[in-house]
């Protein structure tokens, strides 16, 4: 795919005598192209591009909604880095979160997709394992709460009081030691999305010849199989799937809401989308709010370009 | 998916018939982890049919003695204490969903056709550009603009507020367009020669072809919409305007409303999965195509 820059680059090379005319003949032509785009276009101006402008904007103001905005310059992105302890614990907390959910989950995609394909019954077991990933986080989490909550009544202590692991019930979602570990859990749980169908998809749809050619050159197990066929062929799915899956653990918030309460035990499920909640709508401190939404977009859109060369490179043939 | 049928010619191929002994304990592994997954719905099933006694039993019991449907009675009734009849929770719900789904179908399926290869105009690709670079991050980033906009709109407490931002749905656009781009050109140009417009074309050619493309996209769009709570939160202020999700919310977890919270859990996560099992076959083979060429 061509970056943006190269993409720019390209139109503004165009040799310039008679540029205007042929462009404007050029969209004259495609006038119905344009009517079908209009609805989209409004709709992701008015409702993303512009919004990422002005959060971008907002950030360097005070802005409480019922005073115009305050030009303060650099003073919220000072105080968010350096004044504000709860910000530390979100970012820390969702990069432990993005660095162990998103390849965990990416992997268990591919894996979980890989070994049910090899199945008889894969369209039965794929809907078993996709269903989670239905569930709302509201709904998981209140679920989860039932069988992890801290007295008897919870399902897990139950169970481990009555064989005897455990003597007295632990608060599973009150002790600062199990919370975020629990929310990653339960994360993963759901995590065999979209990304899980479209690596099935992939699977179903690499050409079986192939692999009886690669049997005659020599290729034995099914590991290899997989490392040097399946993997390859399916980089575009691959790709896709690794952005989602860092947008959506990047993203967490509504199933440690449901786990851990908002806000939670000490912020030990704290993120940067719920300080980011926090200031915007508790506390209505706009400007500050979206300078945490522009670092949330920076870091997202940064970790989406490694992985985006990470594994451009890799099995290009 | 593809058949294979063809002849090995003597090549003892990779794949084999026979169950072998690492086989069986894979299945086993698979069936156990299929058990797991199952849990919580099971629990939510069980949980939904318990009669209030069982449901606050101590020590608790994972499955059901006495079922009974009081509890979506107590949940019709309860609601008088929630000062708006459950009944428009759920109206409010599918009417969102419903509309959200139809208008993201047919948004996103119309600009992926003037965004394909099938239409050709200065900047498209850069468009298209920005359109997967807002695949990349998450829609939360942009929420507080979006409801700046949104008041300033004056949609504050309107249905409009819930169903028109998610039109911007870039992967409504870039799911239609890898299926668009695949739809043959010669067929395209014939129907050209045929006098027929864009818009029969839209209707006759790419939509019937890309079917099973609507079919992703309408039960993805689904459980984003159903499952929504952000949204409806910062969006609405009174109880009537409010969805499904933040009334869960509001109920759950409560124990002087168990009952009612049970039967309220059930219907939250049943539809998505039952319309997901009824699309399963075309869903999977649509996923194929969505993959990023880079």
């Amino acid at each position: 795919m061509a970056t943006a820059g190269q993409v720019i680059e390209r139109a503004v090379a165009r040799p310039a005598p008679g540029r205007f005319a042929r462009i404007i003949e050029a969209y004259r032509k495609e006038k119905v192209a344009l009517l079908f785009l209009a609805p989209f276009a409004l709709a992701f101006l008015v409702f993303t591009v512009a919004p990422v402008l002005t959060a971008i904007g907002l950030s360097f103001t005070y802005y409480n909604m019922l005073q115009p905005p305050k030009w303060i310059g650099l003073t919220n992105y000072r105080l968010l880095f350096l004044d504000d302890s709860v910000f530390l614990i979100a970012i820390k907390n969702t990069f432990i979160f993005a660095l162990l959910a998103g390849p965990l989950s990416f992997t268990a995609c591919f894996l979980f997709a890989w070994l049910i394909n090899m199945q008889r019954f894969r369209k039965p077991l794929a809907l078993i394992f996709y269903a989670p990933s239905l569930v709302s986080g509201i709904a998981m989490g209140l679920i989860a709460s039932y069988f992890l909550a801290a007295d008897r009544y919870g399902l897990l202590n139950n169970f481990l009081i009555s064989i005897g692991a455990l003597n007295q019930p632990v608060p599973f979602l009150r002790d600062v030691r199990f919370i975020m570990p629990f929310v990653i859990l339960v994360q993963l749980y759901m995590s065999l999305g979209n990304g899980f169908l479209v690596n099935i998809a992939g699977l179903q749809n690499v050409d079986r010849t192939l692999y009886e050619a690669a049997a005659i050159d020599g290729i034995r197990s099914k590991l290899q199989e997989v490392w040097y066929i399946t993997l390859p062929l399916m980089k575009p799915q691959l790709l896709f799937n690794a952005v989602m899956s860092i947008v959506s653990s990047f993203n967490v918030f509504w199933l440690a809401v449901g786990l851990a309460g908002f806000p939670s035990w000490q912020y030990a499920a704290h993120t940067i989308v719920a300080h980011m909640y926090d200031y915007a709508f508790i506390r209505f401190s706009l400007g500050y709010a979206s300078a945490i939404a522009v670092v949330l977009f920076l870091f997202t859109f940064g970790l989406n370009r490694i992985v985006f060369r990470a594994l451009s490179t890799r099995g290009d043939y | 998916m593809s058949t294979y049928t063809g002849l090995y010619y003597g090549v003892k191929p990779v794949r084999r018939r026979a169950f072998t002994f690492g086989q069986a304990v894979l299945l086993v592994f698979l069936l156990g982890m299929a058990a797991f997954m199952l849990l919580p719905l099971v629990f939510v099933v069980v949980n939904a049919l318990k009669p209030i006694d069982e449901l606050l039993l101590y020590p608790p019991r994972f499955w059901v003695q006495r079922p009974t449907l009081a509890n979506f009675g107590d949940l019709v009734l309860a609601s008088s204490a929630l000062t708006v009849p459950f009944i428009r929770y759920v109206f409010n719900s599918v009417f969102v969903t419903v509309t959200v789904v139809g208008l993201t179908i047919l948004v996103g399926s119309m600009a992926a056709y003037a965004l394909s290869n099938k239409h050709r105009w200065p900047g498209q690709e850069l468009f298209f550009t920005l359109v997967v670079s807002a695949l990349m991050f998450a829609p939360e980033v942009t929420s507080i603009p979006r409801y700046l906009i949104v008041n300033r709109l004056g949609w504050i407490d309107h249905y409009w507020a819930l169903i028109i931002p998610p039109l911007a749905s870039t992967y409504a656009v870039f799911l239609m367009k890898q299926f668009i781009d695949q739809v043959p050109r010669e067929i395209i140009e014939a129907s050209i020669i045929d006098g027929a417009t864009d818009w029969t074309i839209f209707w006759k050619i790419i939509m019937p072809f890309a079917q099973s493309a609507w079919a992703t996209l309408g039960i993805t769009s689904f459980v984003a919409t159903w499952n929504d709570a952000f949204s409806p939160l910062i969006f609405t202020r009174t109880e009537v305007m409010k969805t499904l999700p933040l009334m869960l919310q509001t109920i759950g977890g409560g124990i002087a409303r168990a009952g009612a919270g049970a039967a309220a859990t059930f219907l939250m996560i049943f539809p998505p999965i039952i319309i997901f099992t009824f699309l399963q076959s075309r869903v999977v083979e649509s996923m194929a195509y969505s993959g990023i060429k880079s």
